[in-house]
């Protein structure tokens, strides 16, 4: 040990630390795993045990093998409205985040890169926006949605989704950093119209931006539950989120266990799209960072 | 140390899920070349989108308010509206229930917020730390959560916390233990358990990135001096991520305010001890659901004039402490 640790330099500042502080750091932070691990552990192990089976035990390990026959369950629940729920969310979510990512960078842009009459007021409503958060407009937006007969329309859910002062804040920063005044100017010299230059040069050297600026979006708008509980009484247009949270609270009806096996079908791809664009996430929690 | 919490400060400034800094908004130059009016049109189709989504309600839910509805004597007839512009202010006021929600929201901030953010910043120092191995992997384990809907993990966390069957207390019976998360006075925890659960790391992630910005010169020099890894931690890195937190901790009792997916989720299986009236956006909901929307107009408004307030005042401290 000693030999190597002198021999190598860097490896020796690595392990300079007790075996007793080790031993307490990596405890304390095994710890913390367990406690954040543990519920989406036991979600899955419950899940593929056979029915009924899912609230036996500590759901530690795994007990036998259903998780095909749940899902199969799962899908003839109510004539297969959970996957109804998923492709809702799924267009909910995509179609708000694709408009509002684009309309988002649109403003963001002119911000950044314009002087125009209003400007300063406007970012500063973003920012104000950004700090009352969302869910509180959400009882004025379904009086006013009932007022005008909006209730039980997918716009409902969709228009407010699309306005995200989030995200025109993170666009205004993105284009600030990444699209240089000079590559406007020579765009402009070559007599391109502003829409132009930015449909051609600021979308393309915003698009890593644009990435996270559409993750967040689509994230915010799974999250948000208030909405469409208010403005959807429909099933049939309900999100995944509500429809679960709907077969959860009634457990006589809908039996517990497609309540398990459904929220774990429902955060899967989440959890997969989370861990593969790992990246975009960091990129849009410490944006500005990078100068 | 002020140079290693500036850029500590930086970093969190542009923070997500809703935290932006008050940053003044300076052009940052491409002098208008294009006719004055023409980037509006960039902005058109959200500025449209922004007023009737963000104005146009709460401009109406507050000329809602003002109205309230007066039955005649023996409720004959349908009842009428008058204008009372302070009336259902006065109610909200005096609505034991509502006060009783918005007292709850605020313990709930100044117990769960602190108790989060001192999780986050021992994660993120013990993450930090030279003793540690598999960093990538606890980052991680404690980032996942939030990529678990609010919704869906309340969901989990119901199974957890379940009366019959509850996980959690399957592995404490050996040591004669059995916690009742859906008693009257632990209720309020086992929803801050679930918040803490979906938000510690990602407020971890913040204050690691802040600790990352310290110049590692520094560290090795009071290493040198023969500093131990807590004097370090306690006199640097701590120091370091002040802003961080601070900042943390404002969008965190922002988000309090608005408490309402975790507590509805947990409300049917919580044998009643969840009211329907739990958290103000909760109260201003079964005022709905009982048809008086003047008065939940009421309630929502105060509400967001309540959060815009206190975001504003703490903006306002916390960007003359940077300064200062």
């Amino acid at each position: 040990m000693m030999a190597v640790t002198a021999e190598k330099p860097l490896i020796r500042s690595r392990r300079d630390t007790s075996p007793a502080s080790r031993g307490t750091v990596m405890a304390l932070l095994g710890l913390s795993a367990f406690y954040f691990l543990f519920p989406l552990w036991w979600l899955l192990v419950s899940a593929t045990k056979p029915f009924g089976e899912q609230f036996s035990g500590t759901g530690l390990w795994f007990d036998g093998w259903g998780l095909f026959d749940n899902i199969a369950r799962l899908s003839s629940q109510d004539g297969g409205i959970f996957w109804r729920w998923m492709l809702n969310s799924v267009l909910y979510c995509g179609v708000g985040a694709l408009l509002g990512t684009a309309f988002s960078a649109l403003t963001g842009y002119a911000l950044a890169k314009y002087d125009f009459p209003g400007r300063g007021a406007l970012f500063g409503v973003v920012l104000a926006a950004v700090l009352v958060p969302k869910v509180l407009f959400t009882l004025p937006l379904y009086l006013m949605f009932s007022e005008v007969h909006l209730i039980d329309n997918p716009l409902a859910v969709l228009l407010p989704s699309v306005v995200s002062p989030f995200g025109v804040y993170l666009s205004r920063v993105f284009a600030a950093q990444s699209v240089p005044d000079e590559v406007l100017e020579a765009g402009r010299l070559d007599g391109a119209g502003e829409f132009r230059i930015f449909g051609t040069i600021g979308v393309r050297m915003m698009l890593p931006a644009l990435v996270t600026i559409f993750l967040f979006q689509f994230v915010e708008i799974w999250n948000n539950y208030l909405l469409p509980v208010m403005v959807l009484g429909d099933d049939r247009l309900q999100p995944v989120t509500v429809g679960l949270a709907g077969w959860n609270a009634s457990h006589v009806a809908v039996p517990p266990p497609l309540v398990v096996v459904g929220s774990l079908v429902s955060v899967v791809p989440l959890l997969i799209a989370f861990l593969a664009l790992q990246r975009f996430w960091r990129a849009g929690m410490t944006a500005g960072a990078v100068k | 140390m002020t140079q290693g919490a500036a850029p500590a400060v930086a970093r969190h400034h542009h923070r997500a899920g809703g935290a932006p800094p008050p940053e003044p908004s300076r052009p940052t130059a491409a002098k208008a070349r294009p006719r004055r009016w023409k980037p509006l049109l960039f902005c058109a189709p959200f500025i449209v989108l922004f007023a009737a989504t963000y104005v146009a309600p709460i401009s109406y839910a507050a000329g809602s308010s003002l109205f309230t509805l007066h039955r005649s004597g023996l409720g004959l007839t349908a009842p009428s509206e008058v204008f009372d512009p302070l009336g259902n202010y006065d109610r909200a006021i005096h609505d034991g229930g509502f006060t009783a929600s918005l007292g709850r929201i605020a313990l709930f901030g100044v117990v769960q917020v602190p108790l989060m953010l001192v999780l986050a910043l021992v994660l993120a120092l013990l993450i930090d730390s030279r003793s540690t191995r598999g960093r990538s992997f606890f980052r991680l384990s404690s980032f996942l959560p939030y990529a678990i809907p609010g919704v869906s993990a309340a969901l989990v966390w119901s199974f957890m916390y379940s009366s019959q069957s509850s996980p959690i207390n399957r592995l404490l019976e050996p040591l004669g233990v059995a916690i009742p998360f859906f008693d009257h006075d632990v209720v309020l925890w086992s929803v801050a358990n679930v918040v803490t659960w979906s938000w510690a790391g990602y407020n971890m992630i913040i204050i690691y990135a802040a600790l990352q910005a310290i110049p590692a010169e520094l560290l090795e020099a009071a290493r040198m001096d023969g500093a131990s890894a807590f004097r370090i931690a306690w006199s640097i890195k701590i120091p370091a991520v002040r802003g961080a937190l601070v900042l943390t901790a404002v969008f965190s009792l922002i988000g309090s305010a608005q408490l309402f997916n975790e507590p509805a989720v947990l409300q049917p299986v919580s044998d009643g001890s969840v009211s329907s009236s739990f958290t103000p956006i909760m109260s201003a909901q079964s005022a709905l659901a009982a048809g008086n929307y003047h008065y939940a107009a009421a309630q929502s408004v105060l509400l967001a004039v309540l959060v815009g307030a206190v975001s504003f005042v703490f903006f306002r401290l916390t960007n003359r402490g940077e300064q200062g």
